[in-house]
């Protein structure tokens, strides 16, 4: 198995995503398909953040947040 | 994990600086807090005795700054907190976070003041905006300053701290600079205004130099990170073009924002100097200070009463 599948919340949107990536994938490379600006945005797996160049395993549930400022 | 050699000690980092330094959660919290004072005592935000304000809307970076100020004030008593809440009236968002910053403040046992806009001007902002074609975040600014200020001068404060981070500050350097408003920069910086007025109450920005990224997880960490999301009127703005081309030029090139920032800091005084004589009248109407003989609040409202008038 050379994929991994990865559940993603994306708060902005309040929207839930399912992606196939390559095994190994890091997060920018999750962030880049979503055209997610990775400058604009914290990440999260289990609730503890992470850094873009984490490798994503199967199954993870990542949490994307935006850092946008309500006004 | 990855530990690499820029990262703080063994435990698993949660953020990577603009210097690529990899911080994590301890460390970066220390860092985080060290920045914040380090720029209350380099703009000298803070005095030793402070009767503070603290405009707060319930969003991360107005929480942000209160929880740090409510640390300085448990290490300085005499420096005393009062939070300030507006509640212009924006269905579906304002509720929610006003909710937010009541519950913080009765937590931290730290006295919270409400002021509304329909209270205040007799109509919330969305019924504002359906009798006025303005753009929501001019409106909305105005009238939230102007009840910003005057409740703190009535609440006898001595400053109002904002929880204006690193990017608010660029985007509106920026803005200034692409609409030609130049003499509206000179009002910029840590310690917002340009001459020191009796009716004017001081404000500041403690999270002058902290990234919107930093202020996020700083919040996150501490639990101060609400699921809410932008104000549904700002993505109509000038202000969220000009910050989607700032986060793209901070991607690219990082550390673009402390540059803008930096540099502004040193041209800040020559606009000062440059617009000082921007004379501060008092509006004829509400006695409240004006750059014109009415204010612009007082204008808006105006518009407000004919337009009501006409309709009816």
């Amino acid at each position: 198995m050379n994929k991994i599948n990865v559940n993603i919340f994306i708060d902005r949107e309040n929207k839930h995503v399912k992606l196939e990536l390559e095994r190994n994938s890091p997060v920018s490379v999750l962030l880049n398909k979503l055209c997610i600006n990775p400058v604009t945005v914290i990440v999260s797996r289990n609730n503890e953040l992470i850094l873009e160049d984490e490798s994503l395993n199967n199954n993870d549930n990542i949490k994307i947040l935006s850092v946008i400022s309500g006004g | 994990m990855i530990i690499n050699k820029l990262s703080c000690c063994n435990e698993k980092s949660l953020i990577a600086l603009t210097s690529g330094e990899r911080l994590c959660k301890n460390h970066f919290i220390e860092y985080f807090e060290n920045k914040v004072f380090k720029t209350i005592r380099q703009f000298e935000l803070v005095e030793k005795e402070e009767n503070l304000g603290i405009a707060l809307s319930g969003g991360k970076d107005s929480l942000t700054v209160l929880h740090i100020l409510n640390k300085l004030s448990r290490q300085n008593p005499k420096i005393k907190l009062n939070a300030i809440a507006i509640d212009e009236g924006i269905e579906g968002y304002r509720d929610k976070t006003l909710k937010t910053a009541d519950e913080f403040c009765q937590k931290n046992q730290i006295n919270l003041h409400i002021f509304s806009y329909k209270e205040e001007f007799g109509l919330t902002l969305d019924e504002m905006l359906k009798i006025l074609d303005v753009k929501p975040c001019t409106i909305c600014g105005i009238f939230r300053r102007y009840l910003l200020n005057k409740k703190s001068r009535e609440m006898k404060l001595t400053k109002l701290a904002t929880g204006h981070n690193l990017d608010d500050e660029c985007q509106s350097i920026l803005m200034n600079q692409l609409k030609n408003t130049i003499q509206a920069s000179a009002r910029l910086g840590p310690k917002v205004g340009l001459v020191h007025h009796e009716r004017f109450v001081q404000r500041i920005k403690p999270l002058y130099l902290c990234t919107e990224k930093e202020v996020t997880t700083y919040a996150y960490v501490n639990g101060l990170l609400d699921d809410f999301n932008e104000c549904p009127n700002a993505v109509h703005s000038f202000r969220a073009k000009v910050r989607d081309m700032m986060n793209e030029m901070e991607q690219k090139f990082p550390g673009t924002k402390y540059s803008i920032a930096s540099s502004f800091l040193q041209i800040l005084p020559l606009l000062k100097q440059q617009f000082r004589d921007g004379i501060i009248k008092i509006c004829k109407q509400c006695q409240e200070p004006s750059a014109n003989d009415i204010c612009n609040a007082c204008t808006y409202l105006e518009r407000l009463k004919n337009k009501i008038i006409y309709q009816e």
